[in-house]
């Protein structure tokens, strides 16, 4: 809550009259500046312990033996949760009610599914004792051999793809469009599988209070993991409080409450005091999902004057062999180019990893990057430029589905990117370019995409009678600024300045916000405060119009205006009331009214939903040596409406900075025989530094949307991957000749005679 | 964590006396040795931290010319003393290239020497590595090696070196000065690591309980100053290890080469020196064409040990651009991305 962790209240950007547009500084950033604000892992209750991980070192098998008194003869260690020795749960682990429900690993049994899976919990009193309690443990196992790899097991058409999407879609006859092209490409990209690698690694700090459970923990989405616990431990809801004010990043991973917290929740049971896990760096790639790797075949064919006759994109991913999660890679080429004939098709394998999950553009990402390659190869192929071809292509209703868009000013993305960013001086054949000091210089480009989604939410909102309001709902700040943004869209919802504003969030008995996922949760949380302050101001207003002694008496309800704390009669605005004589006179300390925030469906089913941008990139390339550096990136961006500009700048260039990581860096190095990923830790598995982007800059296109939602928000969170990791791929081309189709490209690639 | 001892002795005679017994490991800065204690990886009963003992930290010219650089001295001080800067200019790049700036703050120069490989296998105590448990067999050999050795690994350990420093340094002929029980002794740093052989356990000729007490520079490498670079490929432009570097250096004397000093890192177990491409080249015109054919010698010997053999061809054409680059001269100051090939002045590529 908002005095407890002591947000900034005021801001010197703050401007009197619409909160929402302005450039507000974080809330939490002085906080989070000084180490103060309170993570999970920060928590220290009286009398708690410490417990850590055991984890197979082995992909697939069994446990057979854990040396449970050795361990537990080491000084300190208090107990050692196993198979034989934990806490009952009320529900099965591998229980799958409903497709949001993925199966985890609570000691269950002795089975080994995936390697970092946690097969015992050290409990002790210190976090050294517990540590080496768990590599005492010393288990012994019943190998067999791990699945690894695209081709390691027989592959399947997958039930669904994503979320529920099928996994064949076909409009038109693409097979007859491939026939009838002039020019046709097919190629095969394959990226990597890649991990979150939040900063926070997952923790929580878990207490029992009889049937009550109290927990601090980091989570995207605080109701689900209310709900899921709830069933786990067979709880009613409410007697288990959440607190998760603030998370090191998520990324997807932190969406749905793992194996690995629970068992924290049960290691505090079972020796009922008050419990302490957090994951070791290494622990993070296993139990909380990843991106999944991908091997996509691109089949496009163009006619006489470069416009698509065909788009066939088929995508092979892995999944676990015991949980579905289907990465919906070839989904991408649903909507960004206009083809009378598209396929999109997935096929799976089976192997012994974690479950892959969503993470950051889940299939967006993976998807975008092969077809923004293809379309960039067609481009040259029909020797093109690779913008104009993407212009001749522009799609006017969504290519899959028909339907026209809620709104789309990609065009207006295509054009203030291109102009900012020098395209039009682009040599069209690549290896053209070089910079003073001799480095190939190549430029390319990407059209981003992310469909603008909302989930449930619900906010409740109060005005009190000394004329300050207080917004509740339980969001999640990742890092992207909810405690900010969400506070501005609340601070206008009822009508006041920010700093009369309380706002309430990041913890589990506040109305449910809705998961912070799918770059939704400013949407929907944004649109239950806005419709909670539409209530209690309603409420306000009917006060007030019904009271004689006020100068609204006989407005009528549609017929007053909120600002400044006051009432306003909008045809005469010289005559108002405030909120403190409203509520005074009517004798209340305060009012309340509650709102939810939801997708309208009859507009979902008019009009395709999507947030678009154009992303243009320069990359220099080092001819002999094969080392690659962005020095460029410009990203255009139109999202609808957007709240806070300084924020969503941020998100856009940590997505840019991702699609960059998603070409360059990013890959779990996974060894072929053991199916144990080799780089598990920030030195080993690259994200890009400061260095390797240099200048960023972001566009923020005007784009009014009617139609997704009152507020005319579309999210920001994850299109900014998408575009990005293509137009690095394109520029590396554009800089070398060598199309380097499988990701990361790496200096081998691009060492001349080693291609 | 395994619990251990800790002593802090407050002199080298009893830094040595409490190292020498089994299972004992001094602690410099700890950014590896701790890491690896985390890991499982080592596994010390005693950690003799030598922090506080007096003398190891200091930088001192020596009568002959040369320099001598105490143990403890920190990686960034040492790269940012303008003396010494100007004296070991490729030195100085090399551990500007190096980690972070946090880690170069607080690593030492000993603790930089003796750090062990970053072979993904010696981390994961579940792999087989004969490195970390003799005779266990190594996990990389069949494994994920692409960025392995190419030079100098056996069949019992692929593993390459991942220390920046060394390299310059192997090249300019510096010395290490020892301390153990029976007292002290001087090894050239070229002969101080070792290669894995049948015992890859063991990386250099410190014999159990000996002290890393300093490092010295001869009066001689100064004369490189001019035209001493040091080039670091790697993965992203900052904050990785390399995938091959090289260091350069050359004496040139009438449009001649004098003198060249050639090192590559990231190729082998040790700091490699490259004495016969360094021979090829005394006399030579420097030019593409004689820094070819000394990149050629140096790697005649190099086989792929996995998926690397991009590392063979890539070595040689690093060595060629270190060579022009140190013919073009070393730069004033150290660039703003020390060994990058993104700072190398205009008119650097073969
Ligand atoms: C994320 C990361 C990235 C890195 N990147 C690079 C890089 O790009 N290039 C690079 O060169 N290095 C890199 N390093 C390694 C870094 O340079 C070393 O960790 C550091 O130099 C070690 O110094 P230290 O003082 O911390 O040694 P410690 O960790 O204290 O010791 C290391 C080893 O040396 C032994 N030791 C230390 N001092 C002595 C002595 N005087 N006599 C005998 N034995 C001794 C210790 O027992 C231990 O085995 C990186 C490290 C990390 C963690
Ligand atoms: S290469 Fe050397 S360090 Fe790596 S696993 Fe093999 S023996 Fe161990």
């Amino acid at each position: 809550m908002t005095p407890e962790i002591g947000l900034t209240q005021t801001s010197r950007h703050a401007r009197h009259g619409s909160n929402i547009g302005q450039p507000l500084t974080r809330r939490d950033g002085i906080l989070k500046v000084r180490g103060e604000a309170p993570y999970a892992a920060d928590q220290h209750p009286a009398g708690m312990l410490h417990a850590v991980l055991a984890v197979s070192t082995i992909a697939r098998g069994r446990v057979t033996f854990l040396d449970v008194n050795a361990a537990k003869s080491h000084p300190g260690v208090v107990d050692v949760m196993t198979p034989a020795h934990k806490p009952p749960l009320a529900e099965d682990p591998d229980a799958k009610t409903n497709p949001f429900m993925f199966r985890m690993e609570l000691l269950q049994n002795d089975a080994v599914r995936y390697a970092y899976q946690p097969i015992a919990v050290v409990i002790a009193e210190t976090l050294e004792a517990a540590t080496e309690g768990a590599a005492l443990l010393a288990p012994t196992y019943e190998i067999q051999p791990a699945r690894v790899g695209l081709d390691s097991n027989d592959s399947f058409v997958p039930p669904a793809v994503g979320v529920g999407h099928p996994a064949v879609i076909e409009r038109g006859d693409v097979e007859a469009g491939l026939a009838s092209a002039s020019k046709r490409i097919e190629a095969i990209y394959e990226t990597p599988a890649q991990y979150h690698n939040a900063m926070e690694p997952h923790a929580i700090v878990a207490a029992w209070d009889g049937d009550a459970l109290s927990i601090d923990t980091p989570t995207q989405g605080l109701a689900m993991a209310q709900g899921r616990i709830a069933g786990l431990f067979g709880l009613s809801a409410d007697k288990i409080h959440i607190r998760s004010p603030f998370l090191g990043g998520g990324f997807g991973s932190k969406g749905l409450i793992s194996g690995p917290q629970i068992l924290g929740i049960m290691a505090a049971r079972l020796v009922g005091k008050p419990v302490k896990l957090v994951f070791r760096r290494e622990q993070m790639y296993g139990p909380v999902g990843h991106r999944a790797p991908t091997r996509q075949r691109l089949r496009v064919g163009a006619d006489g004057e470069g416009r698509l006759a065909a788009l066939d994109h088929h995508a092979k991913i892995t999944s676990s062999s015991f949980d579905d999660f289907f990465e919906p890679a070839a989904d991408a080429s649903h909507t960004l180019y206009a083809s009378p004939a598209i396929r999109s098709s997935h096929e799976a394998v089976r192997v012994d990893t974690g479950t892959p999950l969503f993470m950051r553009a889940p299939g967006e990402a993976t998807g975008s990057i092969a077809l923004e390659s293809a379309i960039d190869e067609m481009a040259s192929a029909c020797g093109i430029d690779p913008l104009d071809f993407r212009l001749k292509n522009y799609a006017e209703v969504e290519p899959i589905s028909g339907k026209p868009f809620s709104s789309k000013a990609l065009r207006q993305c295509y054009a203030q990117g291109a102009e900012r960013f020098g395209w039009s001086k682009r040599p069209p054949a690549p290896r053209q370019m070089r910079d003073e000091a001799g480095f190939l210089v190549g430029w390319g480009m990407g059209t981003a995409t992310f469909p603008a989604l909302m989930f449930q939410g619900a906010a409740r909102a109060v005005v009190r009678s000394d004329g300050s309001g207080v917004m509740e709902t339980g969001a999640h700040d990742m890092g992207q600024g909810a405690w900010t943004a969400l506070a501005q869209i609340a601070a206008d919802g009822l009508g006041l300045d920010l700093d009369r504003v309380e706002f309430r969030s990041g913890t589990s008995d506040l109305p449910d916000a809705g998961i912070a996922g799918g770059s939704a949760h400013t949407a929907t949380a944004g649109m239950a405060i806005h419709n909670a302050g539409a209530a209690v101001i309603a409420k306000l207003a009917d006060l007030a119009t019904s009271d004689q002694r006020s100068p609204l008496f006989g407005a009528g309800n549609a017929g007053v205006i909120a600002r400044d704390g006051r009432l306003f009669r909008r045809d005469d605005e010289t005559r108002g009331d405030s909120y403190v004589d409203i509520l005074t006179r009517a004798g209340l300390t305060e009012i309340e009214a509650r709102g939810t925030g939801t997708a309208n469906p009859a507009a979902q089913a008019d009009y395709a939903m999507h947030a678009h941008g154009a992303v243009f990139v320069e990359v220099k390339v080092d001819p002999d040596l094969g080392q690659v550096r962005v020095t460029r990136a410009v990203g255009a961006f139109a999202a609808g409406r957007i709240i806070n500009p300084r924020l969503v700048r941020s998100q856009l260039f940590g997505g840019m900075i991702w699609g960059v990581s998603f070409a360059l860096h990013e890959e779990a190095v996974i060894d072929r025989r053991s199916g144990r990923i080799m780089n598990p830790n920030l030195a080993e598995y690259h994200v890009p530094v400061n260095a390797d982007v240099p200048s960023l800059d972001v566009l923020l296109v005007d784009e009014h949307d009617p139609h997704v939602n009152a507020l005319g928000i579309k999210g920001v969170g994850e299109i900014g991957v998408t575009g990005s990791a293509g137009a690095v791929a394109n520029a590396v081309w554009h800089a070398t000749g060598v199309r380097v189709r499988r990701f990361p490209i790496r200096i081998d690639d691009l060492v001349v005679g080693h291609q | 964590m395994k619990t251990f001892d800790y002593v802090r002795p407050a002199s080298v005679s009893d830094a040595v006396a409490a190292a020498t017994e089994p299972g004992a490991a001094y602690l410099a800065a700890g950014t590896n040795l701790l890491d690896l204690m985390k890991g499982g990886i080592t596994r010390p009963d005693r950690l003799v931290d030598i922090t506080r003992v007096p003398g190891l930290d200091r930088i001192e010219p020596m009568p002959d010319g040369g320099l001598r650089i105490g143990a403890l001295v920190r990686n960034a001080d040492l790269a940012h003393d303008a003396e010494f800067a100007r004296s070991y200019p490729s030195v100085a790049e090399a551990l500007l290239s190096g980690a972070s700036a946090q880690l170069r703050n607080a690593a030492t120069v000993g603790g930089n020497l003796l750090q062990r490989t970053r072979c993904a296998y010696f981390y994961d105590t579940a792999s087989a590595c004969n490195k970390r448990e003799p005779g266990s067999g190594c996990d990389a050999r069949i494994g994920e090696n692409r960025l392995h050795a190419v030079l100098g690994w056996s069949d019992a350990c692929i593993a390459t070196h991942p220390s920046d420093f060394a390299v310059p340094l192997v090249a300019l002929d510096a010395v290490v000065e020892i301390a153990g029980k029976t007292g002290r002794r001087e090894v050239a740093l070229e002969d101080f690591h070792r290669l894995p052989g049948d015992t890859p356990e063991r990386e250099s000729v410190l014999e159990p309980g000996e002290l890393l007490v300093a490092l010295r520079l001869p009066a001689e490498a100064r004369g490189f100053s001019a035209h001493a670079r040091y080039l670091k490929v790697r993965e992203r432009t900052s904050y990785a290890f390399a995938v091959v570097s090289a260091a350069a250096a050359l004496r040139i004397e009438n449009g001649a080469i004098r003198d060249a000093r050639l090192a590559l890192g990231g190729v082998a177990a040790k700091p490699w020196r490259a004495r016969s491409a360094e021979k090829l080249l005394e006399g030579q015109r420097p030019d593409a064409a004689s820094f070819r054919r000394a990149a050629e010698a140096a790697l005649a010997d190099a086989k792929p040990s996995g998926d690397n053999e991009f590392k063979i061809e890539l070595a040689q054409r690093v060595l060629v651009r270190a060579l022009l680059l140190a013919l073009a001269g070393t730069p004033k100051r150290v660039p703003a991305l020390p060994a990058s090939p993104f700072s190398s002045p205009a008119g650097a590529f073969a």
